[in-house]
């Protein structure tokens, strides 16, 4: 009766950064666990807090500095408009993949039965309140309460 | 390899997806859907059509499409076919398992 074999039943996936590649990497993970049947949980902390917070999600941009798989020059990736550039090219491309925006994404994943938690945490050290932020995000939780969520056998968790 | 599914004999993938759609009658779906735990209802129906029309046309399929698709919103989908739902779906419909990671 409980028997485990090792397979993932659960993903607890923690998103800290708000550069978009690292946002749309958690996405995909979450939303492809479900796909996959697997039960998959988002935690926002820090600077991850900026894809769930309303005014700031549409504006996510690549980084071009510090980030050497640009195969640019960091004093280039520091220019004004780089950025801009960078994240304009990355979401054409996107666009092409049949990839969504990242508001899309969040009601995909939504509709899909992700939970979205917001970290209590970083929420207040940003001064961001809970109307900010995507309207169907689940509840703004502390570190505790996300392992909590975690119990069980067969779950992994993952940062970002 | 070949496979007996409600009494009439097909050729499926060691994953248990039908590997000719030429095969595929809706008994064999309903047989599928069974061993999935997932009695079909109109509704389940609507879906598979809709998939099996995407599959003929060659029009590869994601959740995204899906919830494009007028027929059925994600929420739904999931509620439909709780578990993996693009695969089970595909799977019930006979057709491949979709590639796709969104």
């Amino acid at each position: 009766m409980n028997e485990f074999n090792g397979e993932i039943k659960k993903m607890m996936i923690i998103l800290s950064k708000a550069t978009l590649e690292n946002v749309y990497a958690a996405f995909v993970l979450a939303n492809g666990a479900r796909m996959e049947g697997i039960e998959a949980e988002m935690f926002f902390t820090f600077f991850g807090l900026e894809a769930i917070h309303k005014k700031k999600l549409e504006h996510l941009h690549v980084a071009t500095v510090g980030n050497p798989a640009m195969h640019m020059p960091t004093m280039l990736g520091g220019l004004p408009g780089m950025e801009a550039l960078a994240t304009s090219m990355m979401k054409k491309e996107m666009e092409k993949i049949d990839m969504p925006d990242i508001h899309e994404f969040l009601d995909i994943l939504k509709a899909s039965g992700v939970r979205l938690w917001a970290c209590k945490l970083a929420m207040e050290m940003f001064h961001y309140k809970k109307e900010d932020m995507y309207d169907d995000i689940d509840d703004i939780i502390t570190v505790g309460d996300f392992y909590k969520q975690g119990s069980g056998l067969g779950t992994h968790m993952l940062f970002i | 390899m070949e496979k007996t599914i409600a009494g009439k004999a097909v050729a499926v993938n060691e994953e248990g997806y039908l590997t000719n759609f030429a095969q595929w009658e809706p008994r064999v779906g309903s047989e599928i859907a069974k061993e999935a735990n997932i009695d079909l209802s109109p509704r389940h129906w609507e879906v598979i059509n809709y998939l099996q029309g995407e599959f003929k046309n060659e029009s590869p399929l994601s959740i995204r499409k899906i919830g494009k698709s007028g027929v059925v919103d994600i929420k739904e989908f999931y509620q439909l076919f709780p578990n993996a739902p693009l695969k089970t779906s595909s799977k019930i419909a006979g057709i491949p398992k979709p590639a796709s990671c969104i």
